[in-house]
């Protein structure tokens, strides 16, 4: 056989299972105890949109360089899913590692010569020791974890105290997931040489850093941020945000006399209804927000339209999944740029942020509410199923005690009380912002009529072309004002390198800057720059202006980013070069690099 | 166009017991037709609010798209109101009233509004119980765009070009009866004496009140051979359960025949009386005003009064245990949990 790749804290690891067989927590344990070991880790989860039954696949990258993009290759193949074992063990990488049930025999023709088989009789252990079919099937996962302890090297003790963290008073529990664990082990140091080519080592390389979903992150986020208003309409990938905002709430909203609670969740029956609740909480003073997904955008894209235009604050979260339509609702994609930054009828532009970590889903969320606060107007939090779903290193979650909330251009009933013209879309600070006024503040003053139709700057009803001119063009003048408040990119280096540049953002990052090393190990210098959010601010025009070429990594079919920037920034397309992925599953850097080498423009020195 | 109203007040108009005229519960002079039902309706909400001595401004007027949606500018004009997207009023209404409890929602719609575009809003705003006015300005047709048939005009109902409704009517009355809505009322624009003290008490009530009112088009749809012009709900009309409101601070005054009155507690301790009893059903039963309503139809009656009533109901705010402060006065100090909080966030996820 040949010799494959090998090397300590350096491997990618595919579990193959059968949805709605418990194989999650077992798979969940893996990963966190390889975090726990001070070792970077990245689990992706490769999911059906189903509930029991078809194939789903856990695939976890362990780096010591601290790459937490997805890489191409398998290394070892825990194989438990009949259904798609032929498959599994043909994408095997030679050399690796085929861990499987050999409780039957591998049929002939899947027996592969060039890889190592680890046949483990891992029903048959548990029909053995365990009593009943369901705690058999589910002892099952924990005895490949088992059996992946004696293979790597994973501290067992590290194991057991998760197992213990997970049962917690359930002692019969810990005791059964003990032993199915040690079982699994046992046999793999019995009959197989371990460690195997591949193993780990305890390294202090994680720090203080947290592995959370973004989702999470997110609506942790949203709590920090004062929202008091959700409203929502399941929808995969974001379902979880609104699972974990009603989680955490229920364990910090509640008043204190009362113990009632200081938020209201609503599940509406659509997303236009969704969007509905959000835009009428927000004119009404509250802060609120929704999560949903590409489709749902589209449903509420009247709604965003009218909150443009009659400048109501509100949040939208959209973890992004692959389209169009239905399309791979369980897969991620960043394809919903152009429909959020467009949404709606008539002319209009909106602020998106694009978070790429967690830590950064739960700082834009919050930062999100007092963007539209102080802009009135809809903020996009762009994320995807990636990064919302699947678990990531991130660094820890922070929050500044003495920070307030920026609730923006709101007239209280005082400042009412004194003012003498006021008009709600009266730009009297010349950053195209009015002031606003919310429900019920004053007996006679501030009231008016909020509507989708045109008006003058006194609120007033009019189909005057002029004064229709001036509101939309105050618009952009708000646009602008917004370009200087969002936050702006990231440089990978200070210093331009190259003459090349690269830009991405969200999920791609992690993937991005391991091609850049990638890259750099055949010469090819490239400078690389993460977009923030649009508006595009100044530091990303510059970029692309200071460079000859500049790649452009998305992962969508339409280069969306690209036609964003051509379109805002008035750039040449030919300056801009595509790197696309959309099959649905996370960019690798190998994926970004080879792109890149083959489109490595020729005119330019290296 | 704007019309604006002299602000000129007479000294000696009479005012409620917050010093308020009628003059202040008006608003812009209305931009619709001549004659149109909706003017009245309007009329209607200006008098309930004055005598009830509801604060202006303490009103919050939502509305959808339409004829009806643009009347929000002829009342209440200084209260905020939101003229939001066609058929969506429901859900901006649950939003705003999720944002601040202590206000009244007053929200307005039509038909096409209603009925068609917007019906699964009206249906889930209902199952919500959201504490809200919503008013029916019910004309059977699509004004705005001239006068196409709506899904509550009656089957074989003629339009002003003499073509013959073909399609089953919807009885949004009897729908929010049979959603559980816990005040449903029909009313006729023409009938003020009727309307004004329905609306009094849709204002007082704690929960979904839905007051659909006959409300005829004099432009697009009081021809002859229409269900809903005037002269055919005048003839139709069955004024069966009339109310008289009575505020908390008063006691029923009027005596009534024995037997023929009945007095209900609404929230926060307004009463309505039930006089002309209704002798057909009983507005507390909700199959027996689902039953008498079907009879309606058979007949051809136009039904109006005081149809369903469940007086102690729990609203939104209530089945979702929100705080009595209003969720859009409270600031960080009631939101945020803090830095140490976060700590303890972080080490759950290590």
């Amino acid at each position: 056989m040949e010799a494959g790749r090998s090397g300590v804290n350096d491997l990618v690891i595919r579990f193959a299972n059968v949805n709605g067989t418990g194989s999650a927590s077992a798979n969940n344990m893996f990963a966190k105890a390889v975090f726990r070991m001070g070792i970077p880790v990245s689990p992706k989860n490769i999911f059906p949109s189903n509930i029991q039954g078809l194939p789903t696949w856990y695939e976890v990258r362990i780096s010591e360089k601290g790459y937490l993009g997805r890489r191409e290759g398998i290394d070892i193949m825990v194989a438990v899913n009949p259904q798609s074992l032929a498959r599994d063990i043909e994408v095997l990488e030679p050399g690796g590692y085929l861990v499987y049930d050999n409780s039957k025999d591998l049929p002939p023709e899947l027996r592969r010569t060039d890889v190592h088989l680890i046949g483990i009789p891992m029903i048959q252990m548990c029909i053995e020791h365990f009593p009943e079919a369901r705690i058999q099937q589910l002892m099952k996962n924990v005895v490949y974890v088992g059996v992946m302890s004696a293979l790597l090297d994973i501290e067992v003790d590290v194991l057991k105290q998760l197992i213990r963290e997970q049962f917690g008073e359930k002692e019969k529990l810990i005791a059964l997931n003990d032993k199915a664990l040690m079982m699994g082990r046992n046999y793999a140091l019995e009959h197989f040489s371990c460690p195997t080519a591949f193993r780990l080592e305890r390294r202090d390389l994680v720090g203080d850093q947290i592995m959370i979903d973004g989702n999470t992150a997110t609506a942790i986020g949203a709590v920090y941020g004062g929202a008091t208003v959700a409203a929502w309409y399941p929808i995969t990938p974001s379902t979880s945000v609104m699972d974990a905002f009603a989680a955490y709430c229920e364990e910090y909203r509640r008043e204190e006399k009362s113990d009632k609670k200081k938020y209201a969740i609503v599940q509406a029956e659509d997303e236009l209804a969704s969007i509905g609740v959000v835009i009428g909480a927000a004119w009404n003073g509250a802060r609120a927000f929704t999560a949903t997904s590409g489709p749902g955008i589209s449903l509420m894209s009247e709604f965003i339209g009218l909150a443009y235009f009659a400048e109501i604050p509100a949040v939208l979260v959209n973890v992004q999944r692959g389209g169009p339509s239905t399309g791979m609702p369980t897969r991620t994609q960043q394809a919903d740029l152009l429909s959020s930054a467009y949404a709606s009828h008539g002319d209009t532009k909106h602020v998106l942020l694009f978070p790429s970590t967690p830590a950064e889903c739960f700082d834009m969320t919050a930062q999100a509410f007092d963007l539209a606060d102080r802009l009135q107007t809809p903020v996009f939090v762009m994320t995807d199923l990636d990064l919302g779903m699947n678990d990531h290193l991130s660094a820890p979650l922070t929050w500044d005690d003495q920070r307030t909330y920026d609730r923006g251009k709101v007239l209280s009933t005082e400042e009412l009380e004194d003012i003498q013209d006021w008009g709600r879309y009266l730009d009297v600070d010349g950053d195209g912002i009015p002031y606003r006024t919310l429900p019920g503040s004053h007996p006679s003053k501030g009231a008016y009529f909020t509507r989708g139709t045109s008006k003058d700057e006194y609120a007033r009803y009019t189909e005057f072309g002029e004064a229709y001119v001036r509101n939309v063009d105050r618009l952009l003048v708000k646009w602008k004002t917004a370009a200087t408040l969002v936050p702006g990119p990231i440089k990978l280096n200070q210093k331009n390198q190259s003459d090349i540049g690269m830009m991405y953002f969200g999920t791609t990052g992690h993937a991005a800057r391991e091609a850049m090393d990638l890259l750099g190990q055949d010469h090819l210098s490239i400078d690389g720059m993460r977009i923030r959010s649009f508006p595009f601010t100044r530091e990303v025009e510059a970029f692309i202006q200071e460079h000859e070429y500049v790649f452009v990594v998305e992962q969508n079919r339409d280069a969306q980013l690209r036609t964003m920037l051509i379109q805002e920034l008035d750039i040449s397309s030919k300056k801009l070069i595509s790197v696309l992925n959309y099959n649905g599953l996370p960019i690798t850097a190998d994926f970004i690099s080879r792109q890149i080498r083959e489109h490595w423009p020729v005119a330019v020195s290296q | 166009m704007t019309y604006l109203r002299p602000t000129f007040r007479h000294p000696e108009l009479p005012k409620n017991i917050l010093g308020y005229t009628r003059k202040d519960y008006e608003g812009a002079i209305s931009t619709l037709c001549a004659g149109c039902g909706h003017d009245s309706i309007s009329g209607a909400i200006v008098q309930a609010c004055w005598e009830m001595s509801i604060e202006p401004h303490k009103v919050a007027k939502l509305s959808g798209i339409g004829c009806s949606s643009k009347t929000p500018t002829y009342f209440l004009s200084n209260a905020h109101g939101f003229n939001t997207v066609h058929g969506r009023m429901p859900s901006v209404a649950t939003g705003a009233n999720m944002a601040n409890r202590s206000l009244t929602y007053l929200g307005v719609s039509g038909d096409g509004d209603s009925a068609s575009i917007g019906m699964g809003q009206f249906v889930h705003a209902i199952r919500r119980n959201l504490n809200v006015v919503y008013i029916l300005m019910n004309n059977g047709c699509y004004g705005l765009t001239k006068g196409q048939d709506s899904a509550t005009a009656d089957v074989g109902s003629k339009s002003k070009s003499g073509s013959e409704n073909k399609f089953a009517t919807i009885d949004l009355a009897s729908l929010a009866i049979e959603l559980g809505a816990t005040f449903v009322a029909r009313s006729f624009s023409g009938d003020k004496n009727q309307l004004v003290p329905l609306v009094k008490a849709a204002l007082a009530h704690g929960g979904f009140a839905f007051l659909d009112v006959v409300s005829p088009c004099v432009t697009f749809n009081n021809n002859f051979g229409s269900t809903k012009s005037y002269s055919y709900v005048r003839e139709h009309n069955h004024a069966a359960s009339n109310i008289d409101f009575v505020p908390p601070a008063e006691t029923i005054s009027v005596d009534y025949p024995e037997n023929t009155a009945r007095e209900l507690e609404l929230h926060g301790g307004n009463k309505i009386v039930l006089h002309k009893l209704p002798t057909e059903w009983d507005p507390l039963d909700r199959i027996s005003a689902l039953n008498r309503l079907h009879q309606a139809r058979r007949t051809g009656e136009i039904v109006t009064g005081l149809l369903f009533i469940e007086p102690e109901s729990q609203d939104l705010h209530a089945t979702l245990d929100t705080v009595q402060e209003p969720l859009n006065q409270l600031g960080e100090k009631d939101l945020c949990p803090g830095s140490k909080k976060l700590e303890g966030i972080n080490a759950s996820y290590r």
